[in-house]
């Protein structure tokens, strides 16, 4: 589904990934984990197609596509789902009217056609109860006033309704309490399926314990320093990421 | 031969009501006439006008509007609440358009009628209430002008105790005439004592070529009464707009405008509020939206001219290309007006790098016991909600559309009549590029 190779992407004159190469099929789960800095966060986001990087050298090929050349609404329309970090505040724009319309340009760029306001609440409804949330968050405006909990949440319920194949989840964990974490990481294991996959980015182990991953992949320095199954999470529990800055001291 | 200047041309022009003038009033018109001529028309020199260039004027010669011009075709009424049953005068270039307009649904005893008829009707009256709100205002060149070349207008009377349920409407639809026009609308609102009303304005242009509206109102809030006004500035992109608003709000009474300027190759709106009485409050909110080479200029000033008033002003603005925008917003607390609270935020989004916004705010504070704030910030679009919303798949247009609503929603939100919002936000995404339209609601608290 994802192919990355020898990726190097710069912003400025600082090179912040050194060539990456990552292999994702549908159905797994990937866990990428690294110390702060590491370029975690940026490689997420050249996969969802943020400006301000430098593409130096690499590919990112997605269903046998290079990404790199589309826009993000075309990279979103063609599946790719970025949750964010930190998911941002849009006053004034209701959270079903922000749904409704991208849900609609991802069906209009297939060439379906929109769902109306009835058949999208239908949809939509049957979506919060799934992932038990209540109607409350539709109706406010997107992640306005919003705990950290809820904006996490509101990112699953978008994954919910956008139905990406490959969902790119920033540091989700970040920021959350336990039951908050358990809550998101139920909504993203009900999203599994056998054609779909997930990047898990994330600098602790514990939501790994709820999200459990196929591969382990240890980024520091710009590149992959090792990879390894679920166990290799639990041995940079224990250990830290010590080890991966003396490698590259 | 050189073309007269635009002050000289006022003179020659003359001017009465549709049905003449009594001896008073055009005593009223000889004196403004002289007294705008002294003055000149405003130059950059001049403080509040240092942004807000009015060379373009020179270039035009205006004549008066003639009945022909106010005959003119319309054939569906601009109405921003197209209701069929809401109280509404039409005017069209200057001229009331009795089978267009409707009053038969007011309450007894309010009065919404063309200032010619009131003059007709109940001359002393008019003569109590003209030049009455502006009495003690400084800023004054246009409303001299228009006081020396009134053409008609409006009178929205409201007696004590008296509730107008629903909005009362009155649209002025300037162009469609052959060549430039300047009309000159004097509006005289009245709520008395516990009077309460809604009343819109609506400026709005039709056809091709430049015409000049310079609108008067002179608001007077008696004590306990509560005005809503909303105005829409919907001109041409041909037609110039200066309209000045002068409103003296009574003790426990409640001024809460809203301003909307969407259109006008130059506009200005200059408003004036005077809190005259304990317990008064003025809301003085807006919103613009300017492209190409539009210019637009909101200068207010509220007074705080006794202890416990307080007042909020929030304006916001959009601009693109070339277009340009002014705010100046003077808050004055009198020596004894103590206990002021006083409240101002100026807030523009600049779509284009040719966009640009002069914004003054201004505290002029003689009172020792007061709570003053206010702000003002320049941004443009946010790149990191622009790339969320195009994560999820909203192409780029639609996603600076739907930011650009998310800006001004703030500002809406001040306005507390449902329809009338509803109608606001219509005309706002009617600006926004068409292929984008985002036909949701929005949400506001």
């Amino acid at each position: 589904m994802l192919e990355i190779r020898d990726l190097h992407v710069s912003v400025g004159d600082a090179e912040i990934l050194k060539g990456i190469n990552l292999t994702v099929n549908a159905g797994e789960i990937h866990a990428i984990m690294g110390p702060n800095g590491s370029g975690k966060s940026t490689l997420a986001h050249i996969i969802a197609g943020r400006d301000g990087y430098e593409i130096t050298g690499g590919r990112v090929v997605y269903q046998g596509e290079d990404l790199t050349d589309l826009e993000p609404e075309e990279r979103a329309a063609k599946g790719v789902f970025l949750a964010f970090q930190y998911p941002v505040e849009i006053p004034g724009v209701a959270n079903t009217t922000f749904l409704k319309e991208a849900l609609n340009a991802q069906r209009r760029y297939h060439g379906k056609e929109e769902l109306d306001a009835m058949a999208f609440m239908k949809m939509l409804r049957a979506k919060t109860k799934e992932l038990g949330m209540s109607d409350d968050m539709l109706k406010r405006a997107v992640n306005v006033g919003f705990s950290g909990g809820e904006k996490k949440r509101n990112e699953v319920l978008q994954m919910a309704v956008l139905e990406p194949s490959l969902a790119v989840l920033d540091e989700t964990d970040s920021g959350l309490d336990i039951d908050a974490l358990q809550i998101v990481a139920e909504g993203v294991n009900s999203l599994r399926r056998p054609d779909n996959a997930a990047i898990v980015i994330t600098h602790y182990q514990r939501l790994l314990n709820h999200i459990v991953p196929d591969y382990v992949h240890v980024l520091a320095h710009g590149r992959i320093q090792r990879s390894g199954g679920k166990e290799l999470a639990l041995e940079l529990e224990e250990k830290g990421y010590a080890e991966f800055s003396e490698e590259a001291a | 031969m050189s073309a007269p200047s635009f002050v000289e041309q006022f003179p020659r022009l003359g001017s009465t009501m549709p049905d003449g003038d009594p001896a008073w009033l055009a005593a009223q018109r000889e004196d403004g006439l002289k007294r705008f001529g002294d003055l000149g028309l405003p130059s950059r020199h001049l403080e509040s006008w240092r942004y807000t260039p009015l060379k373009p004027l020179e270039d035009t010669s205006y004549r008066p509007v003639t009945p022909e011009d106010g005959m003119a075709p319309v054939d569906l009424v601009p109405s921003l609440l197209p209701d069929d049953y809401l109280p509404r005068l039409v005017f069209v270039n200057g001229r009331l358009r009795p089978e267009l307009s409707r009053t038969e649904r007011l309450p007894d005893g309010v009065r919404l009628e063309c200032l010619s008829d009131a003059l007709k009707r109940d001359p002393d009256w008019v003569a109590e209430h003209m030049g009455a709100a502006s009495a003690d205002v400084e800023e004054k060149a246009f409303l001299h002008l228009n006081t020396a070349m009134m053409d008609c207008g409006f009178v929205f009377h409201v007696p004590r105790g008296v509730a107008v349920e629903t909005p009362v409407e009155v649209v002025f639809v300037g162009g469609l005439t052959d060549g430039p026009v300047a009309y000159f609308p004097r509006n005289l609102v009245v709520l008395e004592k516990g009077a309460q009303a809604s009343l819109i304005k609506y400026h709005v242009g039709q056809g091709i070529g430049p015409y000049l509206a310079t609108a008067a109102t002179e608001i007077e809030v008696g004590d306990g009464a509560v005005l809503r006004h909303t105005k829409v500035q919907a001109e041409t992109n041909d037609a110039t707009h200066l309209a000045t608003v002068n409103a003296r709000v009574g003790r426990d009474a409640t001024y809460d405008s809203f301003g909307l300027s969407i259109g006008g190759r130059l506009s200005r709106s200059e408003v004036t509020i005077r809190l005259e009485g304990e317990g008064g409050h003025a809301a003085l909110n807006g919103a613009y939206m300017m492209r190409g080479g539009e210019h637009c200029d909101n200068t207010t000033r509220i007074d705080h001219c006794v202890p416990h008033t307080t007042a909020r002003e929030v304006f916001k603005g959009v601009l693109d290309d070339e277009a340009r925008a002014v705010f100046q917003g003077k808050l004055v607390v009198h020596e004894d007006a103590q206990k002021t609270d006083g409240y101002q935020l100026s807030k523009a989004l600049l779509l284009s790098t040719g966009a640009e916004i002069d914004a003054k705010p201004e505290l002029e504070i003689y009172a020792d016991d007061v709570k003053c704030a206010h702000g003002a910030t320049t941004g443009q679009l946010d790149a990191d909600a622009l790339f969320y919303l195009r994560s999820r798949g909203v192409p780029e247009a639609l996603a600076r559309n739907m930011l650009v609503q998310s800006f001004l929603a703030e500002a809406l939100e001040e306005v507390k009549d449902e329809a009338v919002r509803g109608a606001l936000m219509d005309k706002i995404l009617h600006w926004l590029p068409a292929q984008c339209f985002l036909a949701d609601e929005w949400v506001t608290p």
